[in-house]
């Protein structure tokens, strides 16, 4: 009975379903089919538009074989550890700093929260002068009369990543800030409470009581942060435009240039499957644990 | 609630089928299209005044220009929307496009056929073989070639090197780099250069040739023989790029070219090394050349020609578009339009039966090197151009140069990079 009870479609469930289904359909073409269709892209021999001859695995073979390409996972390496690690820092930090003192809270919230609010694209261009030897901070602090004072990280190849980490944090960190915050409130007064009366100093008490009890704002913090890392893309075109010479190229910016502009749809296909399974590695165990607290 | 739902979905049918009922309509009343949209990425000063005489020769025969510029030197932008618009069935009717990209878009079959005007007009008479090899395939002609750019060309600011005794042109390397140390002992910046890829392997053309000579650059760039490619040729050019590297100022990555070309122009720096399409920018900012600048080949490359062309590829269009398409290639290799067009934009005319007479002294020398050149078997494409090697190959090479110039690789590691990058594009 039960079961036939559930697969009658009421009229709810009918308006439902037709309000949803083109949603449905539209995910399902532009989102999925087009995954499957670019791992398909990702096996033929395309090149400047997609062709179906069959070439195996010879794109991931010829893609690894490309120092552009090692560079580009290098990049995210080194990116996305500095700006998940830091901006999760920064985040707590400044969540904890505004919870300690409940009267600044109007003011530095929306301080630390509008770089946010702003593109990447304009974050980009914004810091891109700012760095920049020529026009930025540099020649600001030598007409201030620091004449030896020096920052051409911007301009150098081994540093110029760290311009785009530099940039990325601080568009973020108000963010993560956010975050930290809904979950700091969320935690009950009582165990505050009782741990200052029995005399916790307040680093003990953030340590060992607040912070192990913000694990599941850190599981949000780590899976925007991750995904937010492997995607990046028009904040280092806007920065650096994977310069100086090909320095900061991220798997993002390879993708783009091979798929579009280097007429190399192939490997740029093989280079997009690649990151597709990153990001699985980092959202899958996310969906589990998700679906397994909703059936709970 | 329910009702209000049921409304939005009825209305929501009824202008999805009025719109398709419109579109259809429009289509049915189809008429003589006048206009021809052209995609390109003239966007700076010279360029976007020469291409201003076609557009105006064009709109005095009753054409409308539908202009759609994507800046970006090297066209990268342009090719990539260019490619969405195919895919999507609406190619513009004319792109401009450079070397091997045409090739490969005539093998996809995206390209109209202009047998019927190049007939008429005679072009396979007046268009060099080296254009033909990219405006033609499969025996049909496909794009319309507006210029000839070279690319080993360097530009001096005539002032300092009069002030710092200077002889121009400079013929040898040697004499070269003393002259650029002097300028930078000067206290100016000796070398104005934007450090984005493709300018960089812009140089890169030059410097090879000057190392080793036009039958090494066959081999290597053309040719993409493996032995040259990591020959101690390769490694004797790179290292003069080393050399090069020095003469900049501290902030050159990133710099537009015309912006290079400017700090020669207002005298900050004394030399720029760039395709002739530099003389643009100069003549736009009221230099006299003899005077106020001067221009000779990359020293070390005297008598060799490294060219890119730019050309009009033409899409097929309806045919309702094709009359005014066939008027636009046919404007474009009208002797009037290539005299008028390559005089501004400092390039020489893609057709060899055009007088000289309203060049100036460097579009002539241009004129008679390039003939000479195609006599003499060292007119080549240019790599950093896509005239020498298909998209991929060229890239990769790119790849390298830039890597190496900005300082991700030395000179040895550079040239071992180099054999397995070209290897692994083909």
């Amino acid at each position: 009975m039960i079961a036939i009870r559930k697969w009658k479609i009421t009229k709810d469930d009918l308006v439902a379903r037709t309000v949803l289904f083109p949603t449905v359909a539209l995910t399902m073409v532009f989102v999925y089919a087009f995954i499957i269709f670019t791992i398909y892209i990702s096996f033929t021999n395309s090149k400047l538009m997609p062709s179906f001859g069959w070439v195996g695995l010879q794109n991931y073979i010829k893609l690894f074989k490309l120092d552009h390409w090692h560079i580009a996972l290098k990049n995210m390496l080194i990116f996305s550890i500095l700006y998940i690690g830091l901006s999760t820092i920064f985040g707590l930090l400044m969540a904890i700093l505004i919870d300690l003192n409940k009267f600044s809270e109007t003011f530095f919230r929306p301080i630390y929260l509008y770089p946010m609010a702003i593109s990447f694209i304009v974050t980009g261009t914004a810091w891109k002068w700012f760095l920049d030897p020529g026009i930025g901070i540099e020649r600001i602090m030598q007409q201030w009369g620091f004449t030896s004072f020096h920052f051409t990280w911007i301009k150098d190849s081994e540093f110029a990543i760290y311009t785009i980490v530099i940039a990325a944090i601080w568009q973020v960190s108000g963010y993560i800030m956010v975050i930290f915050l809904a979950g700091l409130r969320a935690i009950p007064h009582e165990t505050i409470e009782s741990a200052v009366v029995d005399g916790a100093s307040v680093f003990t008490l953030y340590t060992k009581i607040v912070i192990p009890q913000l694990s599941a704002a850190f599981l949000s913090v780590f899976v925007i942060l991750g995904h937010m890392a492997i995607k990046s893309y028009d904040l280092v075109v806007a920065l650096t435009s994977g310069g100086p010479g090909r320095a900061t190229e991220l798997p993002s910016t390879f993708m783009y240039s091979y798929t579009f502009t280097r007429n190399q749809m192939g490997i740029g296909a093989a280079s997009a499957v690649f990151m597709l399974a990153i990001f699985g590695i980092i959202i899958i165990p996310y969906l589990r644990h998700q679906i397994k607290a909703d059936v709970e | 609630m329910k009702k209000s739902l049921v409304i939005m979905l009825v209305l929501v049918l009824v202008t999805s089928f009025s719109l398709y009922a419109g579109g259809k309509t429009e289509e049915a009343a189809m008429e003589v299209d006048n206009s021809v949209e052209v995609l390109h990425w003239w966007t700076s000063g010279g360029e976007a005044a020469a291409l201003n005489v076609l557009k105006e020769d064009l709109e005095a025969k009753g054409i409308e220009w539908i202009d759609s510029p994507l800046a970006g030197g090297g066209g990268e932008q342009a090719m990539t929307v260019l490619r969405t618009r195919a895919t999507a069935n609406d190619a513009p009717a004319a792109a401009q496009m450079l070397g091997f990209d045409i090739i490969d878009w005539a093998e996809l079959g995206f390209l109209a056929n202009l047998n019927d005007v190049a007939e008429k007009e005679n072009w396979d008479a007046v268009i060099p073989d080296a254009l033909k090899k990219f405006s033609k395939y499969n025996g049909v002609w496909i794009a319309a070639p507006v210029n000839v750019h070279s690319t080993n060309w360097v530009w001096a600011n005539k002032k300092i090197c009069d002030e710092l005794g200077i002889a121009t042109p400079i013929t040898s390397w040697v004499d070269y780099i003393t002259a650029l140390d002097k300028v930078q002992a000067s206290g100016r910046i000796a070398l104005a250069h934007g450090g984005q890829a493709w300018q960089d392997a812009t140089i890169f053309d030059g410097v090879v040739i000057a190392a080793g000579g036009p039958e090494f650059y066959k081999a290597s760039m053309i040719d993409l023989d493996p032995t040259a490619l990591g020959s101690d040729t390769m490694l004797k050019a790179f290292g003069m790029m080393t050399q090069l590297r020095g003469y900049l100022d501290p902030n050159f990555s990133g710099r537009d070219w015309n912006l290079a070309s400017a700090m020669v122009i207002e005298g900050q720096a004394a030399f720029q090394m760039m395709g002739d399409w530099a003389k643009g920018e100069f003549l736009n900012a009221g230099q006299v050349p003899g005077t106020d600048f001067v221009a000779f080949r990359t020293p070390g490359t005297q008598g060799t020609v490294t060219f890119n062309a730019d050309q009009f590829v033409m899409f097929k269009v309806d045919e309702s578009k094709r009359a005014a398409q066939e008027m636009l290639a046919s404007a474009i290799l009208s002797p009037s339009f290539q005299v008028a067009f390559n005089t501004v934009k400092g390039s020489v005319p893609a057709r060899t039966d055009v007088s000289d007479a309203e060049f100036t002294i460097i579009g002539k020398a241009g004129m008679k090197e390039l003939a000479e050149a195609n006599k003499n078997g060292t007119l080549f494409g240019s790599m950093a151009h896509g005239h020498a090697a298909p998209a991929a190959v060229k890239n990769a090479v790119m790849d390298v140069v830039t890597s190496h110039f900005n300082g991700q690789y030395g000179d040895a590691e550079a040239v071992e990079k180099l054999v397995q990058a070209v290897a692994n594009a083909q």
